[in-house]
């Protein structure tokens, strides 16, 4: 996968300081395990795809990328927006939900049109405030396009950040999740 | 690791195993280091655990480790009068090391108890209620040798509930938690004895293989270091070293071929390639977990075994138990971090026989524990006070790392009409008849997790949670538990196999997992899966050498 060699001994190095903290008998103990997992969790994150659509249009993407936001907002914390979740979900419909495009086409469909019903004078989701957004989803909750893009939208924050959101692991950040390959206890506060 | 040996299809070898899980792993180890040749079929691929992804939705979407509703349908219906709807229920580790590879890796022995229920108890409506055709005294070795061969952390004597045992654990247990802190503090409080959990995990290095590094990643996913103690990282290495033993990955076995004696000939399968081989084999044995041995053997009918191989009794794929589960989830102050290390720290055993007075059989365990991983957590536990997207819902999100569970683990009852069978239209895609499942819990097993559930929420109260939710207990659709679907017995009339895991039908045919089971236990099967394989293996060994196989 990799072409450089010296980049894989950097890497090797990089992976040793950081594990530093683990406690020096323990880590010396589980070393080669230790490195393994890390090794592998170091390739993952190197596979992050660009910031780039295959397969939805620039206006399905405006669309989706309106609901994802309302589904996990930008306020003092940053939100599905920045966490690219549009291009979690661009990747998953050229991956594993391949199989739901049609269900996407048909559910912007949905959306679309009850927004005009709801709003004449606004012709797409994506142009309406965010109260009307919300007012919109809400009519919407039963609905199957509501189900679909919402467990996207939040998999496209939390999943790992390869699939091409969750970037800069924004969503691990708020869940207060650290994905290190491997940890010593203390675990948490209870158990010091 | 050593180049394994090959076999060719048309040589006949001693054993053709069909799946290398918990049993199959187990058996093709023993059988290849007393000197047998075995060929192991497995349905699944060979995967290297340095492929081992932490990656949700390649475990959970992309079905890694167990088997795609895509390629391998299934139907489920609650009764057998229902007209069967497509849903895939029945879930199992579909590669090389089967379940044992994902697992949760709670590793509970059963207790007496589990084994004599039906004369202790007396008769269940409703149930096929019987004992076992072997004793926990029987079963104690075998308890042993697992825990010593494959590597389990515990420590003896923790709880005063436990069995007799006749070593104690090979390895320490593993840190607590912060919940196993949280869980043990509280259950000490209300005059309970909770004890450090027994689990298939590595506290430290034993016989070569490395320690747990805490990654967090058990439940549901593979361990990348080895330190789970499946059957892909224990025994199965241990197999192919003896030069003896391939292990044949991507081999879907179909059919268990039978000669005009009646004796089992080998087995038919597809190869990687979906063509069509065949494995000679002097004798048979299937461990293909409790939902594939029962569809094995209903796929293998003949003129001679019209209803099903080796189903005379007409028992094979009844009695299907699947095990209660249900948990309960409490937020607290500080961080627990609970997505650290194994799943579960503490666990106790205080319920395990329910009081018949409560008007209904039943009994379990309780646990600390948290497997959960961020996007199952965001998508699966949202209380019912809190908006399922919004601001409320991302203000949620950040509980995460406060948030553990404690979870309930009972019995299933066997009842004839839950099963597996063929689904009569649907076909998977190899043009195989689909699984089907037919499942309603008994009214007993309900009771007694709505009973373990409401003790799962006193004890959080009592940790004086924050915040304490769970959902209502409603009747299950989903398995991971595949048990009692060709049940063990002395009379063939009422079993398909004997108690030495011989199919009353055809005396070279070996059936071996949790198939075999009369009663579920108490949630956790695994550890009495493998004692199971291991007596088994030693008594087939036993009739081999003697040529009675």
């Amino acid at each position: 996968m990799n072409k450089n060699p010296g980049h894989d001994l950097n890497r090797r190095r990089f992976l040793l300081s950081g594990l530093r903290g683990a406690g020096g008998a323990w880590a010396a103990l589980h070393w080669p395990a230790i490195l393994a997992a890390a090794e592998h969790a170091a390739h993952a994150r190197e596979a992050v795809p660009p910031a780039k659509l295959e397969v939805l249009s620039a206006e399905q993407a405006a669309e989706i990328e309106a609901v994802a936001s309302r589904i996990i907002p930008s306020d003092e914390t940053p939100g599905a927006r920045e966490a690219g979740v549009i291009y979690f979900i661009d990747r998953a419909l050229a991956t594993f939900a391949a199989a739901q495009r049609d269900d996407y086409a048909k559910g912007l469909q949905v959306l679309q049109a009850k927004t005009q019903e709801m709003f004449p004078n606004t012709q797409r989701f994506s142009q309406a405030t965010p109260d009307q957004q919300d007012a919109v989803l809400k009519a919407l909750e039963e609905e199957p396009v509501f189900e679909l893009l919402r467990d996207h939208a939040v998999m496209g924050f939390l999943a790992d950040p390869a699939r091409g959101g969750n970037r800069g692991k924004i969503g691990w950040k708020l869940m207060g999740f650290d994905d290190s390959p491997a940890f010593a206890p203390p675990f948490g506060y209870y158990d010091r | 690791m050593n180049p394994q040996v090959t076999y060719k299809p048309s040589e006949e070898v001693d054993f053709a195993i069909v799946g290398s899980g918990a049993a199959g792993g187990v058996l093709a180890k023993e059988l290849s280091t007393a000197g047998f040749k075995v060929v192991v079929l497995e349905q699944g691929p060979w995967i290297p655990p340095s492929e081992f992804s932490h990656d949700e939705i390649k475990t959970f979407l992309e079905h890694q480790f167990t088997n795609d509703p895509q390629q391998q349908p299934q139907t489920f219906r609650k009764t057998p009068q229902d007209k069967a709807q497509r849903h895939a229920g029945l879930i199992y580790g579909r590669l090389v090391g089967g379940g044992s590879v994902h697992f949760t890796a709670n590793f509970w022995r059963f207790h007496e108890i589990d084994f004599v229920e039906r004369s202790r108890r007396g008769e269940i409506p409703g149930t096929g209620f019987a004992d076992w055709p072997v004793s926990y005294a029987e079963m104690e070795p075998y308890y042993t040798q697992v825990e010593w061969e494959v590597g389990v952390s515990g420590l003896a004597g923790s709880s005063p509930f436990d069995p007799p045992r006749s070593k104690p654990y090979p390895v320490p247990p593993l840190p607590v938690k912060s919940s196993g802190v949280i869980f043990e503090r509280a259950a000490r409080k209300l005059g309970w004895h909770p004890f450090p959990a027994p689990m298939a995990i590595l506290s430290q290095a034993y016989r070569g293989r490395a320690g747990c590094i805490h990654c967090g990643r058990c439940e549901a996913f593979g361990c990348e270091v080895g330190a789970k103690s499946s059957s892909l990282a224990s025994v199965i290495p241990v197999a192919q070293q003896t030069g003896r033993c391939e292990i044949r990955a991507q081999s879907y076995v179909h059919r268990v071929e039978i000669n005009n004696q009646g004796r089992a000939t080998g087995v038919a399968y597809f190869d990687a390639r979906r063509q069509a081989q065949f494995q000679k084999a002097r004798a048979v044995i299937v461990s293909a977990n409790g939902a594939e041995t029962a569809r094995l053997l209903l796929l293998s009918s003949s003129s001679r075994f019209p209803q099903g191989l080796a189903n005379s009794s007409g028992l094979v794929g009844k009695y299907l138990m699947i095990n209660c589960y249900h948990e309960v989830f409490a937020t607290f102050e500080e961080p627990l971090n609970e997505y650290k290390s194994v799943a579960v720290t503490r666990v106790l055993h205080d319920f395990y026989e329910l009081d018949p007075k409560l008007g209904f059989y039943g009994g379990g365990g309780l646990d600390a524990r948290f497997g959960i991983t961020p996007t199952w957590f965001a998508l699966g536990a949202v209380p019912e006070d809190v908006p399922r997207w919004g601001k409320a819902y991302k203000n949620w999100l950040e509980s995460y790392s406060r948030t553990m569970i404690v979870a309930s683990h009972a019995a299933s009852l066997p009842v004839a009409a839950n099963s597996v069978s063929l689904d009569p239209d649907l076909k998977d895609a190899w043009g195989l008849p689909a699984l089907c499942m037919t499942y309603k819990d008994h009214p007993d097993d309900l009771s007694t997790i709505r009973y373990l559930n409401d003790r799962a929420v006193d004890l959080m109260q009592a940790a004086k949670a924050l915040k304490v939710w769970t959902r209502p207990v409603r009747e299950q659709s989903f398995a991971v538990h595949l048990l009692g679907t060709c049940r063990m017995g002395n009379d063939p009339k009422t079993s398909v196999v004997n108690a030495h895991h011989r199919t009353h039908d055809v005396p070279n045919l070996f059936l071996c997992d949790g198939s075999s089971f009369v009663t579920s236990g108490r949630g956790q099967p695994t550890m009495t899966i493998q004692a199971l394989a291991f007596r088994a293996a030693d008594k087939i060994a036993a009739a081999a050498r003697r040529g009675e196989v």
